[in-house]
């Protein structure tokens, strides 16, 4: 049985090599210092599409990534490791979207699709870490959803099996498809790049990307159907203005503190109850706890 | 993420040599392929920006995979059950990892399924594989056994075989037997021929590595009656045809993860590849010089590895209140350990570089007939890597195991545990001078270049090259040093005793070596305007010089007449 099957991937800062340069003076995340990279559960969720693809022959996995146009680069690389094509949803008036508007965005952009078997995610991105994105994605399309998955074990009579990891072990579930399925990171890693497909897709490009191109690489790809990746708008999605962006983000972002720790001096205790007893009540004295 | 290719910007400075653009121009036949595969290079910069966007899946997967696995591959090994090798776990990981990256048949043309690379960047992919995983250098690395059925074999056997190579299938070239090691002429096994034209194949094969790989190049009698090489032919073995099995596998001291098996074929049906009589004095021949080029890879790997575990360790140990990287006589160790590194580098890449030129040459010749200042390039090139494999293989090994050794040094106590990974490394080293010709062998090989003057004829190109202000003193050091290899040369060869000249033989070609290298360091560095290259040219000739005038001491000092002292 072929499959249509989309993956949800974000471009992230990497937020896992943070350096000293990481924050500016004024507690935002300095963007120009975190190189962006795929996000890593997403790539989780890459794999189990692969595997979909490679169990059920002719099957298709589509990227879908909302973001700047750059975000294309995410499509690139989840074509080198075996994906068959991407979308970029990028338009000025999705920036600044918190989760809510972000879901609602990639599930107008998922109903413009043609009829859609699985939508993979990973669980979360590391830049936000909220987990919220794939489950409300599967709100708004009113599709079952399991989250923390682990392995899609089969996909038989118009249903998966999945197994997803929870807090006191596995467990498996059966779940009606279309269906939303979150990645966790304990699941196998991605496959490598191959090496054919990074000489193959290198010049695959979205439009805004192609207009940068010389004349050669142009003509390649337009002679290269494979090698055109689309670019989607907010209006072509035909998503109401006020539910994307700033305006459909009822989030709102107080205050980013940048926590340096200034303490230099040890305290050495001896092993007994009172030392003890006597740092918990400094501790709670001066609000470290309770 | 480590990643083994991108940490390592020498490897990009190497792949950046001048000769490329030739290699690339020949080996694409001026970019034919692009209009019929979408993954074949626009022109050079195309092809180039290919090249190194797979290093860095190589370096990737290295950094990553491979090497995380090396430990735990050492530690389990293969096993061998009714007659089949299982390898390691690791091994099957990192195996297949190998095939989802689409790293084998690196080098194969692209009608079979190959990325058609040349052989400068794939024994660039050897060198960083080695460094994760010596062992598991072997097992990827023997899919250069497909350039010998490529050139060699029919179109047909190409068409049959190239495309499970490159899909990822397992080769091992079965040469050794009890009583034919490096005396292949020696070799035994029955090859008879059928009345269909296949061939049946019996007896024992010995020290095979991978032995149970899908795809089997043999070497094999078919002439009844013979007793030297001329015959012997050439063998294509699939394993799909059974008859052959694994009947164990040796218990090594190193490269603990690559099953080297002793093999019985009994009736196994083969097909004759090229032909008869040609097996040994001409395709293993070819064979060997392509492995040989791979250990010097996989030995320039090992001294990576080497050097980069002793450099951390020195920087980490403390001992009398510092570093122990701090101490002049730890940094002479690790400087001399960078510089001999360097020096492998410098030569492996100089080899591939010829390697790649001859062997882009005889494969148009296998399409037209050259022109012929085309036939007379090819010659010369075809001297040139003739000259450098035997002296990259020789030295380059001999080197990384002077690396290992050093490495566990600097480790002290701690490196003599099984804690460190200098153990292994210094066990895994220790084959890559044994192997496909022991150093002696490749003594052998070189020394005709010696006498010949391929050697002197390339220190004079050298010496015409461009070398930096920086370098000038090391460069008046290293023309002395050519005096002084000339003088030996003469003195040994007016002796016109064969016996002596056999005897002399390993110091004249370590001099020629020595000399070789110091320039190479010194014009790659220049080119590349590179530090670290420059200050182990220094270094590098301030050894060279040392070694040289060992060597010639030596020579002044023992006489033919000496040679009974020796019991020669």
């Amino acid at each position: 049985m072929s499959l249509n099957i989309v993956v949800l991937a974000k471009q992230v800062p990497d937020t896992r090599n943070v350096g000293k340069d990481a924050m500016k003076e004024d507690g935002t995340i300095n963007r120009a210092a975190l190189p962006a990279i795929f996000n890593p559960e997403d790539l989780n969720a890459l794999e189990q599409a692969l595997r979909l693809k490679d169990a059920n022959p002719g099957s298709t996995v589509t990227i879908l990534t909302m973001g700047l146009p750059r975000a294309a680069e995410v499509i690139r690389e989840a074509m080198f490791r075996g994906a068959d094509t991407g979308i970029v949803l990028t338009d000025r008036a999705l920036g600044g979207a918190d989760t809510l508007a972000t879901s609602y965005s990639l599930a107008q952009a998922i109903k413009k699709m043609d009829k859609v078997d699985i939508v993979l995610c990973g669980r979360q991105a590391i830049d936000g870490d909220t987990a919220q994105v794939g489950p409300q994605v599967a709100e708004k399309l009113g599709m079952p959803q399991v989250t923390y998955a682990e392995e899609i074990l089969s996909i038989a009579d118009g249903k998966a099996t999945i197994r997803r990891r929870i807090e006191s072990g596995v467990e498996t579930v059966k779940a009606p498809m279309p269906l939303v399925v979150t990645v966790n990171g304990s699941a196998p890693d991605c496959r490598p790049r191959n090496a054919k497909r990074v000489m193959q897709f290198k010049y695959a490009v979205s439009p805004s990307e192609k207009e940068k191109l010389s004349d050669e690489l142009k003509a390649l790809v337009d002679k290269r159907p494979g090698l055109n990746l689309q670019e989607w708008s907010a209006a072509f999605v035909e998503a109401d203005p006020e539910q994307i962006g700033m305006p459909g983000s009822p989030t709102k972002v107080k205050a980013i503190e940048n926590v340096v720790f200034t303490a230099k001096e040890n305290l050495v205790l001896e092993n007994n109850d009172e030392q003890i007893e006597n740092l918990v009540k400094t501790l709670i004295a001066n609000h470290t706890i309770g | 993420m480590a990643n083994f290719y991108t940490d390592n910007p020498d490897l990009k400075l190497h792949l950046q040599h001048p000769l490329m653009r030739k290699i690339v121009a020949l080996k694409e036949r001026d970019f034919a392929d692009a209009e019929k595969f979408d993954y074949a290079p626009l022109n050079f910069d195309d092809a180039m920006d290919n090249y190194d966007r797979v290093l860095e899946i190589v370096g990737e997967l290295c950094g990553t995979t491979i090497a995380d696995n090396a430990e735990g591959v050492d530690h389990d090994g293969p096993t061998v059950a009714n007659g089949r090798v299982t390898y390691a776990p690791g091994t099957q990981e990192n195996l297949e990892g190998c095939r989802k990256a689409g790293l084998m048949g690196m080098s194969m043309p692209r009608r079979f399924g190959g990325l058609n690379f040349p052989i400068t960047p794939y024994i660039m992919a050897a060198d960083i594989v080695s460094r994760a995983d010596t062992g598991f250098e072997n097992l990827w690395g023997l899919q250069d056994c497909a350039e010998t059925l490529y050139e060699f074999g029919s179109e047909e056997q190409r068409e049959r075989y190239i495309p499970r190579v490159c899909a990822g299938e397992t080769m091992s070239m079965d040469l050794t037997e009890p009583d034919a090691g490096s005396d292949l002429q020696s070799v035994m096994l029955k090859a008879t021929e059928q009345p269909d034209g296949t061939w049946l194949l019996n007896g024992v094969k010995r020290f095979i590595t991978n032995g149970d790989a899908d795809i089997h190049l043999v070497l094999a009698r078919s002439e009844d009656g013979t007793k030297d090489g001329r015959g012997l032919s050439m063998f294509i073995y699939d394993k799909r045809q059974g008859g052959v099995n694994v009947r164990r596998i040796e218990n090594k001291l190193g490269i603990k993860g690559s099953p080297t098996c002793e093999l019985v074929y009994k009736n196994a049906k083969a097909e004759l590849c090229g032909s008869r009589r040609m097996g040994l004095i001409k395709y293993v021949m070819a064979l060997m010089n392509g492995a040989r080029l791979g250990i010097a890879a996989q030995s320039v790997g090992v001294s990576e590895i080497a050097y980069r575990e002793a450099e951390a360790y020195a920087k980490d140990r403390k001992q009398f209140g510092k570093a122990i990287i701090e101490f002049p006589a730890v940094k002479e160790i690790l400087s001399v350990m960078k510089a001999k590194l360097d020096a492998s580098r410098c030569l492996l890449y100089e080899t591939s570089r010829y390697v790649d030129l001859y062997k882009a040459y005889e494969d148009i010749a296998r399409e037209r007939s050259l022109t012929p200042d085309e036939r007379k390039e090819m010659k010369l090139y075809n001297k040139l890597a003739d000259a450098c494999t035997p002296l990259a293989k020789g030295l380059t090994s001999e080197y990384c195991n002077q690396n290992a050794y050093d490495c566990i040094q600097i480790h002290g106590g701690s490196g003599f545990m099984k804690d460190y990974a200098c153990e292994r490394i210094y066990r895994d080293a220790r084959i890559t001078s044994i192997y496909e010709g022991t150093t002696q062998l490749q003594v052998v090989a070189a020394i005709r270049h010696v006498f010949t003057g391929t050697y002197s004829q390339l220190m004079a190109n050298y010496a015409e090259m461009e070398i930096s202000e920086e370098l000038q003193a090391q460069k008046a050091i290293v023309e002395g040093l050519v005096a002084k290899y000339e003088e030996a040369v003469k003195a040994v060869h007016e002796t016109n005793d064969s016996c002596y000249t056999d005897f002399m033989a390993r110091h004249l070609v370590e001099m020629a070596g020595d000399i070789v290298m110091s320039y190479l360091l010194m014009t790659d560095a220049t080119r590349y305007n590179s530090e670290s290259l420059t200050r182990s040219a220094k270094v590098y000739v301030n050894l060279a010089a040392a070694d040289v005038a060992k060597h010639t001491a030596f020579i002044a000092t023992v006489k033919p007449a000496d040679m009974a002292q020796y019991g020669a």
